[in-house]
């Protein structure tokens, strides 16, 4: 057993994701107080070079192998649940992504060890780790605990600045041997996005919207306003599910990160997976129909109004 | 081949939620329940794969009182069977309700077992990788697409990433899948056949014992403060349009906008 908090880094195309940054930089001060090292985990396929990026970490956990050049779950699993078990480290963290909840669940049941979901705080006191996650879309906060005193958090990210974790440096790099992989789940290829009409990361305005709008006849109301407005239509992720606006539109975890000058969120409820992707915008300005959604605790200003009543009186505004 | 959905209620979001006089949980009396939305989508996309490979399609709920309605509207919507699983007096967290459906799995054949990605009150975790843990079984989550090989051995899956970057892997069956969105809306069930169904239905039901819990000590839940942010604007909607269009203005933005 150790006080040593392990990140599990992950990494794409030669580079580290901003994402676990945000974990090493927090990992590193858990650590220090803790007194116990931040290590970071890291799998891949001739992936040594990357340590350099993770100064954060004093220990990188190098497992090479043919078979990690691509993240499978399964891989991953059978890579780290002896390492974890052989450490036991005083806590895991992970990103909330994808990557994220497959590994973190999975070495939590195979591990015996808890597991808090969707934290936005990871902190220390004498009790061991103090976790603060974020439940109901964003609607409730929970304290936890663990009840062993050590455990696994997926972040969400934004939680941590990434500044903190990105220290160029060099961690001392320990190689783990990596026996049989389990090889249940295949890579066969990435599938990247194509190119939409409009890149919505480089526009300064963007109208946004969520379910809140209804139905598909009324996008050309708020096509009407980004047009006054000099800018562009995006929207959430249910409005790009329902194929009212292309998939590229979408802002958040699994769409794109935007920091516009001007955020319009229109019928949006600001679950935590949408705010990811929006809350370093400039100027957010929130209309919305309940008093009480999480997108107003982002926003700069707000209005608990009818979208489809607002939209035109301001876009007439904007026109007249 | 036998495709498992599992589904759950939760509470509606559209209602006010408020803290339980202990401050931790949620006050339960008045809450309304609605089907996780993932769930939908995992239920959606194993009837459309039963529609293009004739697959089975069974449907299992956590018995917490009042799962009725969610199974029968499984049944209304194509499903094949439906089966009540343990007694619990209400939702489980995330590591014993993966145990329970490990327990009922051990009766129920299951080449894909389909759920949800995330439910909003997955405090330890999601159920789709908890449960493929018990299982020994593999799993993927934020899965977009499934696709079944003929030989009913693998099947292949997509896994999205931020940016809309998408991973295709090959899956040995059987396999667990954390299911993000279905190629189709899920389909509709008319109200009336649903409380036909709720009457006549066969309710599978198996008993199962999971304990353990989730090995969380839930210190303090609170609503946050979610105005603390913004300035709010008052008034009619014309007021709020020109305090909104003034703000704009100020930035410089939209002037002379483009038509
Ligand atoms: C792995 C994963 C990745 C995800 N990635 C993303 C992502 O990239 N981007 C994303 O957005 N989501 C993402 N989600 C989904 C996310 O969890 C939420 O479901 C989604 O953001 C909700 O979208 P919404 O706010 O439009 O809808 P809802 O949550 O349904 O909110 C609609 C809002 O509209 C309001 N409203 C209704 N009518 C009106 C009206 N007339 N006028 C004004 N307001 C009105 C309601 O009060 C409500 O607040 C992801 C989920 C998962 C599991
Ligand atoms: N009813 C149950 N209660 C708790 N854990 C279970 C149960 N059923 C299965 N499991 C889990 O499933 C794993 C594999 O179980 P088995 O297939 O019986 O070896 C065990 O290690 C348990 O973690």
């Amino acid at each position: 057993m150790s006080n040593d908090v392990f990140v599990l880094v992950e990494h794409r195309d030669g580079a580290v994701a901003d994402a676990t940054f945000e974990l090493l930089g927090r990992a590193r001060q858990l650590a220090v107080a803790a007194g116990g090292e931040a290590v970071a985990l890291l799998l891949g396929s001739g992936v040594e070079a990357l340590s350099s990026k993770l100064g954060a970490a004093q220990r990188v956990l190098l497992a090479e192998d043919a078979g990690l050049a691509e993240f499978t779950p399964s891989a991953y699993q059978s890579v780290l649940v002896p390492i974890v078990q052989e450490r036991a480290p005083l806590l895991v963290l992970a990103t909330n992504t994808g990557v994220g909840m497959d590994v973190a669940a999975g070495l939590s049941m195979a591990c015996g060890l808890a597991l808090a979901a969707y934290a936005t705080d990871v902190a220390l006191d004498d009790g061991g780790p103090v976790i603060t996650t974020q439940l109901y879309a964003g609607k409730v906060n929970v304290r936890v605990r663990f009840r062993d005193g050590r455990g696994i958090a997926t972040v969400v990210a934004g939680a941590f600045p990434a500044e903190a974790g990105q220290l160029a440096g060099s961690p001392i790099v320990e190689r783990v041997t990596v026996s049989a992989l389990d090889g249940r789940i295949r890579f066969r290829r990435l599938l990247r996005p194509e190119a939409g009409d409009v890149d919505i990361t480089r526009e300064s305005v963007l109208v946004s919207v969520g379910r809140g709008i209804g139905e598909a006849d009324n996008i050309a109301l708020v096509e009407a306003l980004a047009a006054a407005l000099g800018g562009a239509v995006s929207s959430s992720r249910p409005i790009a599910d329902a194929g009212w606006l292309p998939r590229t539109r979408q802002v958040g975890k699994s769409g794109l990160r935007v920091k516009p000058r001007l955020y319009l969120a229109l019928g949006i409820s600001g679950a935590p997976e949408h705010l990811e992707g929006m809350r370093g915008a400039d100027l957010i300005i929130a209309i919305n129909t309940d008093a009480r959604a999480p997108i107003f605790g982002v926003a700069h200003y707000g209005a608990v109004a009818d979208l489809l009543d607002v939209v035109p009186a301001l876009t007439k505004r904007m026109t007249g | 081949m036998d495709l498992v959905v599992l589904l759950k209620l939760v509470p509606d979001l559209a209602e006010e939620l408020e803290i339980a006089a202990d401050g931790r949980d949620l006050a339960r009396d008045w809450l309304s329940y609605l089907t996780s939305e993932w769930d939908e989508y995992a239920l959606e996309e194993a009837l459309q794969l039963k529609a293009t490979s004739g697959a089975t399609v069974t449907c299992l709920a956590l018995d917490t009182g009042s799962v009725e309605e969610l199974l029968a509207t499984c049944l209304a919507r194509g499903a094949d069977r439906v089966v009540k699983v343990g007694s619990f007096e209400r939702a489980p967290d995330s590591h014993t309700a993966a145990r329970a459906f490990a327990a009922a799995l051990k009766e129920i054949p299951a080449d894909l077992i389909l759920t949800g990605v995330q439910a909003i009150d997955d405090l330890d975790g999601q159920v789709a990788p908890l449960l493929a843990a018990a299982l020994g079984l593999p799993h993927v989550s934020v899965v977009t697409h499934i696709g079944l090989a003929g030989d009913g051995r693998t099947a292949t899956v997509n896994q999205e990433y931020a940016g809309g970057l998408v991973a295709e892997f090959e899956v040995d069956l059987p396999a667990v899948l954390g299911v993000q969105t279905s190629r189709e809306a899920p389909r509709y069930a008319p109200v009336s056949r649903v409380r036909q169904l709720m009457k006549t239905a066969d309710y599978g039901a198996v008993a199962v014992t999971a304990e353990g819990g989730s090995g969380l000590l839930v210190e303090a839940m609170s609503i946050p403060e979610v105005t603390g942010g913004a300035e709010m604007i008052s008034g009619t909607v014309e007021q709020i349009a020109e305090r909104v269009a003034t703000l704009i203005r100020e930035r410089g933005i939209g002037l002379g906008g483009s038509r």
